[in-house]
């Protein structure tokens, strides 16, 4: 299909316009002048077509070729991907730091996945099995913790003629042949999907599991399910980033895809270092065999930026049709917006709000849109959970980016300058955050708690709204006119802020609290609550209940008591609750 | 390379642009020469280019072009400069040639100033600490070595004080190398330039350092290619000659005018406060080139320093730039006005890195906690300040009264310094716990009890 070649007319920035194109299709990848730089249609017009390139355009002339490639910029699937870091285009950043040294030039062809590594590929198929797409053909074991299931492509069906047998292969070796409609089809470890096209599944599922991150505002308040999409919005210094590396870090999904998008370079090398060194709670194996990075930072080009999250969520929907949970973390969704916005300006269209292009809200719509829990075609059950980080300018919520996200995504973590200069983190604020997810995920969380994980939740909401109400009437007269159940209010919100909402990424116990830990954290907190209220009923005076030197402990548990041991934590609940009684029977 | 033709048909002038018809062969972003009807030759870049027609920009501005006699000439490669070791200790103009009326400096290689991105595969993560010797900086927002730590200010304020200080103090403590500090100058006045360059001279920096200046009646179009220029020069000397750059960039917010009234002149669509959609990409090619790489002694840190506008850091100048860099030390006209010296605000001032570069075997082992510490008893007392602007100091309890002599204290011994006083952690970290120890103990929830008992002094 190679073929459809023409000549540059005009250049602007990353935006060339082609002439005597007719044929070139939307978003075809294209070759750009004598280096053929990578580029993609974004527009045909009679004989001409415009092109976004991935590179730096420098030097590019009219006159110069344009080489249509026949098919649309798309990704390599297979075995390989895991803990490795590419670009936006899906080259890898390793083998570029091999090819032109520490700083990346232009015009670098090399394929996604090694070429020359063996894989020990197990067979799934017999010869004369019928099949169809999605389905498995063989397992790999891509890295201790993580076995790679070689699919089907989607569009391929009919009767295994050959099945390669047990052994070591590359990715380029045939290891099935299917005969069917479309006649005889040679099958590698690995196949090629475009980017923009979603892949295929049989059904939507209802999100029902939550997915565990082991932070505790986000699990106990405001979680996301399996198969959701949310948005972290925040302005700079909020904590965007370490709340995405932690969730990346820590959440219970098989498969984590990161994409660095137009953020810096040091946050990269910070997960390239560190990931390596942490360990899966549950598997003990650096987290780095199970996640796959993408970069494209600050100063990488722009119109990669753009493709960038497209690429992310199609490996990470590959994975989820083998039937895995994969979690995706794009940072952040508004370098994005905004690298669509330069490419609009480029291509001179009618700006809608802050000249942002009038199609921002439906781009939007459809990436997020991509995230879900489904039945893949393989006949197993998959899921992507996507979160967006946002970066409003000047931390307004209001602008463009966050108000048409906010229509898309069903759970909403708002980080607030306010709390990071008063260095709470995570800094997401428990008033103005939602999750539409509480009520899918209940019932799972109930059978942790014998059904009491709703209630308790929303009594401390409860407590924490009536302390913002609060603070306006201090301002006002003062803390010591408030009666004294309203005192502990302040007390028991404090302790719920302090020992609870408050979690220290960097402190080896806190940085990860299990489900479990954290509903007896709550509890423990809770039972304070309640039996302090009853006594302050029987006339004890709150200042004797705060004055308690075992709250400044409780409010320290997070830390001090790891997730083996948390019935100590009961333990230490019941200790306060006796105190409480002896302060009670004492005549005042 | 081949001799380059000239073109003639220049039909239209607008703003710092040149539009020429009837060209062939010309690159885009590539160099050009225009030489005005008297002979004076400019140079410009290729903004955009089609068929027979090509858009550049001017860098010494469009004043005095005509559409009659002027002549193009493309020079088929984008804009490179000579970078040596030779050119420190010399004076360059916004576009790096030497203004100091000394000789040309040795050329070793030339090089495109765009640059090109670093593989973030091949970064190294920075997490040395430098010594600034000012303890606002060094004790709470410690800068690492590689790191990009911009200052907000605001005009009338004496960042320029501060950078000077920086550029003239820093160490790592401990090495015998110092920086090779690399001072951009991008729209500010000759005045304060005349005072960069005496300080310079003065403490006997000048030797180790290079300056590019574009000054305030320098045309705007080459304030653009300045810092690149000097980057470029940062780049070379840190991965190739394995030196450790200090890059000053003064005044961020002069550029991003210039770059608005370029965006403006091409009728670009514009997006917050009319500047160009494109300012964060803009910015991030110039901030991201400080860093560190894997098996390279070298590297570039930079202090860029911005004026926000109206004092405001949500504008998008000091936005962008905090979006980018690894943090911000913010500078304070209340401190300033109550004569502290260096007025930086600690509360809204941040070091990424600085985590990182602290603590056992990088500092000492209690200034992660100290600097926490501190953080939090200067929060309090600047809240009890204003409550007792209302209700009096009367009305404070004795705990809240020590929490506000601990707030003047850290203003007037720990913050304050002199310009020319250099002071080593130690003597920071020291004075930090002299501070610490007017709170009484059972305040200090944060510093474990090791550190209080070896530390904490009450009078």
């Amino acid at each position: 299909m190679m073929g459809i070649k023409g000549k540059i007319r005009k250049i602007s920035g990353p935006v060339v316009v082609a002439e005597d194109v007719s044929g070139l299709e939307m978003h075809e990848l294209v070759m750009v002048g004598k280096d053929e730089l990578i580029g993609e249609v974004v527009r045909v017009e009679g004989n001409s077509a415009t092109i976004q390139v991935y590179e730096d355009t420098v030097g590019l002339k009219p006159g110069e070729k344009v080489l249509g490639s026949g098919m649309p910029l798309a990704v390599e699937l297979g075995p390989g991907l895991l803990m490795g870091i590419f670009d936006g285009i899906q080259r890898p950043l390793e083998v570029i730091q091999q090819l032109t040294g520490d700083f990346i030039k232009r015009g670098i062809k090399t394929p996604a996945l090694p070429r020359e590594r063996q894989w020990h590929f197990v067979p799934r198929l017999k010869k004369g099995d019928m099949v169809s797409g999605g389905e498995v053909m063989g397992t790999v074991e891509e890295t201790p913790i993580f076995e790679h299931r070689c699919l089907i492509p989607p569009n391929v069906n009919g009767k295994v003629e050959f099945i390669a047998k047990e052994g070591d292969y590359t990715v380029e070796d045939t290891v099935c042949r299917v005969s069917g409609e479309k006649g005889k089809i040679e099958l590698k470890m690995y196949h090629k999907w475009p980017v923009r096209e979603p892949r295929p599944y049989v059904e939507r599922l209802e999100p029902s599991e939550p997915l565990i991150t082991g932070q505790r505002i986000i699990d106990t308040f405001f979680p996301v399910a399996k198969g959701g999409a949310v948005a972290i919005p925040g302005g700079f210094g909020t904590g965007k980033t370490i709340t995405s590396h932690q969730l990346a870090a820590w959440s219970d999904a098989e498969v984590i895809v990161y994409i660095g998008c137009g953020e810096r370079g040091n946050e990269m090398t910070e997960v390239l270092l560190t990931f390596p060194e942490w360990k899966d709670p549950k598997s003990g194996r650096p987290l780095m065999e199970r996640t796959v990075l993408i970069a494209n930072t600050s100063n990488m080009p722009v119109s990669a930026r753009e493709a960038s999250v497209y690429t992310g969520i199609t490996i990470a929907e590959y994975f989820r049709d083998m039937g895995y949970n994969v979690a995706i973390m794009a940072d952040s969704t508004s370098r994005w917006a905004e690298a669509l916005r330069e490419i609009s300006g480029r291509l001179e269209e009618m700006p809608a709000e802050e000249g942002y292009p009038s199609y921002l809200s439906s781009r939007l719509g459809e990436f997020y849109e991509r995230a879900g829990r489904v039945k893949t075609m393989g006949g197993g059950v998959g899921s992507v959970t996507l979160i967006g980080a946002v970066s409003p300018p000047g931390g307004d919520f209001s602008e463009p980016v966050t108000v048409h996200t906010k229509r898309f995504v069903r759970c909403f973590w708002a980080l607030d300058s306010a709390l990071a200069s008063m260095r709470h983190y995570p800094a997401i604020n428990w008033l103005t955050s939602y999750s539409e997810y509480t009520d899918y995920v209940e019932s799972w969380w109930n059978r942790l708690t014998e059904n009491r994980w709703r209630s308790q939740r929303l009594k401390a909401m409860e407590i924490l709204k009536r302390e913002d109400e609060l603070k306006e009437v201090i301002r006002l007269v003062g803390s010591e006119a408030l009666p004294e159940s309203e005192k502990l209010v302040l007390e028991t919100a404090r302790l719920l802020r302090e020992g609870f909402l408050q979690q220290n990424a960097y402190d080896p116990i806190d940085t990860y609290s299990s489900p479990e830990k954290q509903f007896v954290l709550l509890d423990a907190i809770l039972n304070f609550h309640d039996a302090a209220s009853a006594a302050i009923s029987k006339g004890v005076p709150a200042s004797k209940l705060v004055a308690m030197p075992q709250l400044a402990e409780l409010a320290k548990l997070r830390m001090s008591i790891d997730n083996e041991r948390i019935n100590e934590i009961q333990k230490f609940s019941q200790a306060i609750s006796a105190e409480i009684k002896n302060l009670t029977e004492v005549k005042f | 390379m081949a001799v380059k033709m000239e073109f003639r048909g220049v039909t239209k002038i607008s703003g710092p642009l040149v539009f020429v018809e009837g060209v062939s062969e010309v690159g885009y972003n590539e160099l050009v020469e225009i030489r005005t009807g008297d002979g004076e030759v400019r140079r410009g870049r290729v903004l955009e280019v089609s068929k027979g027609m090509a858009v550049v920009e001017v860098f010494e501005g469009t004043t005095g072009l005509s559409t009659t006699d002027t002549s193009i000439k493309f020079l088929g490669k984008p804009l490179m400069i000579p970078v040596s070791d030779d050119m420190l200790g010399r004076v360059f103009n916004g576009t790096g040639e030497p203004i100091d009326g000394g000789p040309t400096p040795f050329t070793e290689d030339y090089r495109d100033v765009n640059g090109l991105p670093m593989n973030p595969y091949s970064r190294d993560y920075p997490n040395e600490f430098i010594q600034t010797g000012i303890s606002a900086i060094d004790g709470m927002d410690t800068l690492v070595r590689g790191q990009k730590l911009p200052l907000f200010s605001g005009s009338g304020l004496p960042h320029n004080l501060i950078a000077t200080q920086v550029a003239r103090q820093a160490t790592i403590p401990g090495e015998e190398t110092s920086f090779a500090v690399i001072f951009v100058a991008m729209g500010i006045k000759h005045d304060e330039a005349a005072f960069f360059k005496r300080s310079f001279e003065e403490s006997g920096a000048l030797k180790n350092s290079s300056l590019f200046l574009n000054l305030a009646d320098d045309p705007p179009v080459e304030r653009l290619v300045t810092p690149r220029c000097a980057l470029t020069l940062a780049e070379y000397l840190a991965f190739e000659k394995d030196m450790h750059v200090l890059v000053i960039l003064t005044d961020m917010t002069n550029y991003a005018e210039a770059l608005r009234e370029t965006s403006a002149a091409r009728e670009e669509v514009p997006s917050r406060k009319g500047y160009p959609g494109y300012m964060y990409s803009d910015f991030a090619s110039i901030y991201e080139r400080a860093g560190r790489i894997k098996g390279k002694k070298g590297s570039i840190t930079q202090m860029p320093v911005l004026t926000m506008p109206n004092d405001d850091i949500t504008h998008p100048i000091p936005d962008l730039t905090g979006y980018i860099t690894e943090g911000q030390i913010v500078i304070d006209r209340d401190l300033h006005r109550r004569g502290v010296y260096p007025p930086i605000n600690i509360l809204p001032s941040l070091s990424r890195l600085m985590k990182d570069g602290i603590g056992k075997g990088k500092t000492r082992e209690d200034h992660g906690p100290v600097a926490s510490q501190l953080y939090s008893a200067y929060a309090r007392s600047q809240e009890l300040r204003q409550l007792s602007a209302i209700i009096g100091e009367e009305g404070l309890t004795e705990k809240d009264r020590a929490y506000l002599r601990f707030g003047d204290a850290f203003e007037q011994r720990f913050l304050s310094q002199k310009f020319d006083e250099n002071r080593s952690l130690e003597v920071t970290l020291s004075l930090a716990w002299e501070m610490l120890s007017l709170l009484p103990e059972s305040e200090l929830t944060r510093i474990s009890d090791r550190f209080v008992k070896q530390y904490y002094r009450p009078k």
